[in-house]
């Protein structure tokens, strides 16, 4: 469970133009579910995913990863409630490396090198045993029909197929929270349709599932849980 | 003199160095002064960015200082034909007021930055950033004194005038002279055998009591540095004598020489590592119980202690073995 | 291998990619850095080539020479002081030199004449070394006229040209018999130039000095030893000048690589951005930065050297020979002996590698620091 209570985020306070886009949130998302988080835009929906996914630290306010972060920090137990907010970078870092799988709008692929190698990516710094990722970045692109793609270069693949590849990026550290911002803005119904069926699998697997979404086939899906909808940096309701 | 190709050097690399200091000491000082952890304001998220920077910067400048230690040595040791007298670097250094001194403030330096890298690497592994105000307060006492050194260095070298009079190490390490460096040379080794191996096997009991039982860090730090001071005026009084297979050669530079293997290297290599890595044991002593530490900070210290008897072990066999082959005998 | 070494493998294998994937901004920097690291690492090999040189030749120099000093000025010596100083104890050999310097004004460079009393030397010929053989464009056998004190020309024939061995000082020298020297110059009898003076211990030199004088205070004793450092002082201080000289030229090589690294493209912020983003700290991306600067380092660094080398020892320093072997127009064009040492490899490391590193650690800093969630909005 995350647990987030009165988690402000504002860009530049102190300065003559403070702006607040996440204000006074305070929720609870459960595990092993799919929440989507919808409203209009600017509402503050990826502010908020980058806050829960240790990619910035909010101002003020606690956020609380229970039983989650594994063992992020050298002294808790795997299973007790971590608080994030006032930790320092290099182990919001270790969290989300090992937590957290982003999958991005724009895929944010990194370009010229291959399908494989970005899919890699994630696992330089750990320094894990590179056959070992290998064999695992290669059987998850095979399992996402990619075992042609292994070697090519991302430049030159389809939005379905880069999408994909995200995929399997995100999944390459076996997170245990996969947070997808915007997943199927650029795909069209069909594609969005598969997208969908993969996100059941993953729920079925017992991953948690945050999605932000303009897009009906998301937040009207039976997949959803939970639907949060947000309005200028505020949850205005929770179904 | 100034246009030597090694002085430019040296010069450079102390420019460099102060240069990156004192914006690390800039930096630490408004870290120091703006730090507040419970925060999530950007000027602090600010700050804590800015520790990269500082560290970044200082693990530079240690480096450099490092290397340019040696080169500082090997420098005075190739100008020595230029100066009457001289034999070697410690003549060289001789030639006027602040030879010597430039040369312990590098030393000096190089063991302080290295503590300062040991502290930010245990700082790095607490949660709540646990060591930023001493780190930091270190950081702005070693500044002024890479600044002193690079000021000594640069009276040292612009105050090089070919030609002048200067001291041989003959004269400088000999016995029956006077001065702080003969009285080390004539030190005699029935007295100084037994200190240094006493000192070495108090540093391996202090290791053993600190590994084993995890007592004693500051001890063991103590006695780094005491193997440090003790090991240099051993290489003074009688090491080196094997070393030159002279009975009357006390000079602690010549061993940086070629006709000596550089041994010199290695020697003064381990020591100052072993010397840091002592020191930052004892550094980290004095932290032992914050928090967010006790975890990580015995595993740290065991590290460093491994690497000061290892180094202390290395120093010892090499002299070991060249007094074993040397003919010469006291 | 063990997970923090395989870290450092890793992210050095994935620098060597990046570099490669922008292959056209980061050639440019390497040309240039290599070009910095080649004109610095040429002139310092150069000078200390010459210095060598410069020992070699002052090996068969004699231990000492005494001059004499009229007036504050260098003025004849007279012969009969040479039975005087042979007399001196720990002197073994005196020998009155007789030379000068002659300006021909064809070329206008200046010419050493010494006189020898090699027998092998035919009467009114003369040997010369291979510089002015080349700026006179003359050989073995040929005649050449010199202009005496009296503006009139003599001429002599040249019987042998020196051999190449050790060109530096001897290749703008003119052998003559002490007769034609003294009828060219108008040097008159009895006088001599200098007396160079062996020692059979050179520890003694210092006290047959002070004897020297005493003897003859007028004169001026000169020690090899000391013109081994005058020599050592001119060539370092030849050599620093254009080392400040080009100084100017790293500083802007400096701000050209802090151009380049800060001018971080949008695209690579974005990269960093999205590395970040996936589980990249910031210490991962210095240190993808650092792989990043040792590679570009190490290959400009080690090109440099070699084209140095090459550039001095191969192809005789063509570049700057006229900057630094300034007393005289005859630039003996011979082959410099090959040597490489760690000290001048260590010194051409703080000239160029330190000042880069240290302007390229801010902006790594930069990079490095992108904020993780900048990946999220573009
Ligand atoms: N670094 C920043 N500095 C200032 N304002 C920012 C910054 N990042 C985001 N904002 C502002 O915060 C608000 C919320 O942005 P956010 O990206 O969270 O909205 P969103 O709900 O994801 O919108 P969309 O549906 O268009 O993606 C926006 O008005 C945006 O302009
Ligand atoms: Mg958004």
């Amino acid at each position: 469970m995350i647990e987030l209570s009165q988690v402000v985020k504002t860009y530049q306070a102190g300065l003559a133009t403070p702006f607040t886009a996440v204000d006074r949130v305070t929720l609870s998302i459960p595990a092993a579910r799919l929440t989507v988080f919808k409203g209009p835009s600017g509402s503050g929906k990826t502010t908020l995913l980058t806050l829960i996914g240790c990619m910035a630290r909010p101002t003020s306010g606690r956020i609380h990863l229970h039983g989650l972060a594994g063992d992020a920090l050298p002294h808790l137990a795997p299973a007790e409630a971590l608080e994030i907010t006032s930790l320092p970078e290099r182990f919001l870092t270790a969290i989300r490396r090992r937590t957290f799988g982003f999958i991005f709008q724009q895929f944010n692929l990194v370009r010229g090198i291959s399908v494989l190698e970005n899919v890699l990516l994630p696992t330089y710094p750990t320094g894990e045993d590179p056959r070992a990722v290998e064999a695992r970045a290669v059987a998850r692109l095979e399992s996402l029909g990619l075992a042609r793609h292994l070697r090519s270069s991302v430049d030159r693949l389809s939005g379905g197929e880069a999408q994909r590849v995200a995929i399997a990026r995100a999944l390459i550290n076996d997170p245990a929270v996969i947070i997808a911002d915007e997943p199927t803005a650029h795909l069209d119904s069909r594609l969005s349709e598969e997208f969908m069926d993969l996100m059941s699998q993953f729920k079925d697997a017992g991953k948690t599932l945050l999605i932000t979404s303009h897009d009906p086939i998301v937040y009207d899906s039976d997949l959803a849980d939970m639907v949060v909808e947000m309005r200028d940096g505020r949850v205005v309701s929770e179904t | 003199m100034i246009q030597h190709p090694g002085i430019l050097a040296l010069l450079v690399a102390s420019g460099i160095v102060s240069l990156l200091l004192a914006a690390a000491g800039w930096q630490g000082f408004r870290i120091l002064r703006g730090w507040d952890l419970r925060s999530g304001s950007e000027v602090q998220l600010d700050l804590e960015r800015r520790t990269y920077l500082v560290s970044t910067l200082v693990a530079n400048a240690l480096l450099i200082q490092i290397l340019s230690l040696f080169l500082f040595i090997f420098t005075a040791e190739g100008l020595h034909n230029q100066f009457v007298g001289a034999m070697c670097a410690a003549g060289s250094l001789a030639v006027n007021a602040y030879g010597y001194p430039t040369l312990l403030m590098k030393v000096a330096t190089c063991l302080l930055a290295g503590v300062w890298l040991v502290l930010h690497r245990a700082d790095t592994q607490g949660y709540d950033y646990p060591l930023i105000r001493p780190k930091y307060l270190l950081l702005l006492i070693l500044v002024p004194l890479v600044l002193t050194e690079t000021w000594l260095q640069l009276s040292y070298l612009t105050g090089l005038k070919a030609d002048v009079m200067t001291s041989c190490c003959g004269s400088l390490f000999g016995q029956g002279r006077q001065g702080f460096a003969a009285e080390l040379a004539g030190l005699p080794p029935r007295l100084m055998q037994p200190v240094f191996w006493g000192t070495f096997a108090a540093l391996l009991g202090a290791g053993f009591l600190l590994l084993r039982f995890r007592r004693g860090g500051g001890l063991f730090s103590a006695l780094s540095l005491t193997f440090l001071l003790v090991a240099v005026t051993a290489l003074i009084s009688f090491f080196c004598l094997y070393i030159y297979e002279l009975p009357t050669h006390h000079c602690p530079f010549c061993l940086l020489q070629r006709e000596y293997g550089f041994v010199g290297y290695p020697l003064y290599a381990t020591l100052l590592g072993g010397a840091i890595a002592g020191l930052g044991v004892g550094a980290l002593a004095f932290f032992r119980d914050r928090e967010s530490l006790t975890a990580v900070l015995p595993t740290l210290q065991a590290h460093l202690a491994w690497t000061t008897l290892l180094l202390a072990v290395i120093f010892t066999l090499i002299v070991g073995v060249w007094m074993a082959l040397s003919p010469l005998r006291l | 291998m063990r997970p923090s070494l395989q870290r450092y493998r890793n992210i050095l294998d994935f620098a060597l990619s990046s570099l490669l994937r922008r292959k056209g901004r980061n050639l440019a920097l390497i040309s240039v850095y290599t070009l910095v690291v080649f004109v610095i690492a040429s002139l310092v090999f150069f000078v200390q080539a010459l210095k060598r040189e410069a020992h070699e030749l002052l090996a068969q120099a004699p231990d000492m020479v005494v001059q004499r000093m009229v007036a504050g000025r260098h003025d004849p010596v007279p012969l009969a002081q040479v039975e005087a100083i042979r007399s001196i104890r720990g002197v073994d050999e005196v020998q009155a030199r007789l030379w000068g310097y002659y300006y021909d004004p064809v070329f206008g460079g200046n010419l050493t004449v010494l006189a020898t009393e090699d027998a092998a030397l035919a009467p009114d010929a003369i040997w010369i070394g291979q510089g002015v053989a080349r700026s006179m464009r003359v050989k073995e056998g040929d005649l050449i006229p010199l202009r005496g004190y009296d503006g009139q020309s003599t001429l002599f024939s040249i019987q042998k040209v020196l051999p190449e061995s050790s060109e530096l000082v001897s290749s703008d020298l003119v052998l003559m018999a002490p007769k034609d020297v003294r009828a060219l110059f108008h040097f008159p009898e009895g006088l001599a130039t200098d007396l160079a003076i062996q020692a059979g211990n050179p520890r003694e030199l210092p006290t047959i000095a002070a004897k020297i004088v005493e003897l003859f205070p007028d004169s001026r004793p000169i020690l090899k030893s000391e013109i081994l450092r005058t020599y050592e002082a001119v060539f370092d201080w030849r050599g620093g000048l254009m080392v400040v000289v080009l100084g100017s030229a790293v500083l802007s090589f400096i701000i050209f690589a802090w151009d380049k690294a800060t001018g971080l493209s949008a695209e690579e912020r974005k990269e960093i951005g999205v590395l970040k983003s996936l589980g990249w700290e910031s210490s991962d991306v210095l240190l993808l930065k650092f792989w990043e600067g040792t590679v570009i380092s190490v290959t400009a660094f080690l090109t440099g050297v070699l084209l140095a080398y090459a550039h001095v020892f191969f192809f005789s320093a063509s570049l700057f020979e006229h900057a630094l072997k300034g007393w005289s127009v005859l630039f003996p064009r011979f082959r410099l002996i090959p040597a490489l040492d760690g000290y001048q490899l260590t010194v051409l490391f703080f000239l160029t590698v330190l000042p880069y590193t240290a302007a390229t650690l801010v902006p790594s800093w930069r990079a490095a620091t992108v904020d993780p969630d900048a990946a999220m909005r573009s």
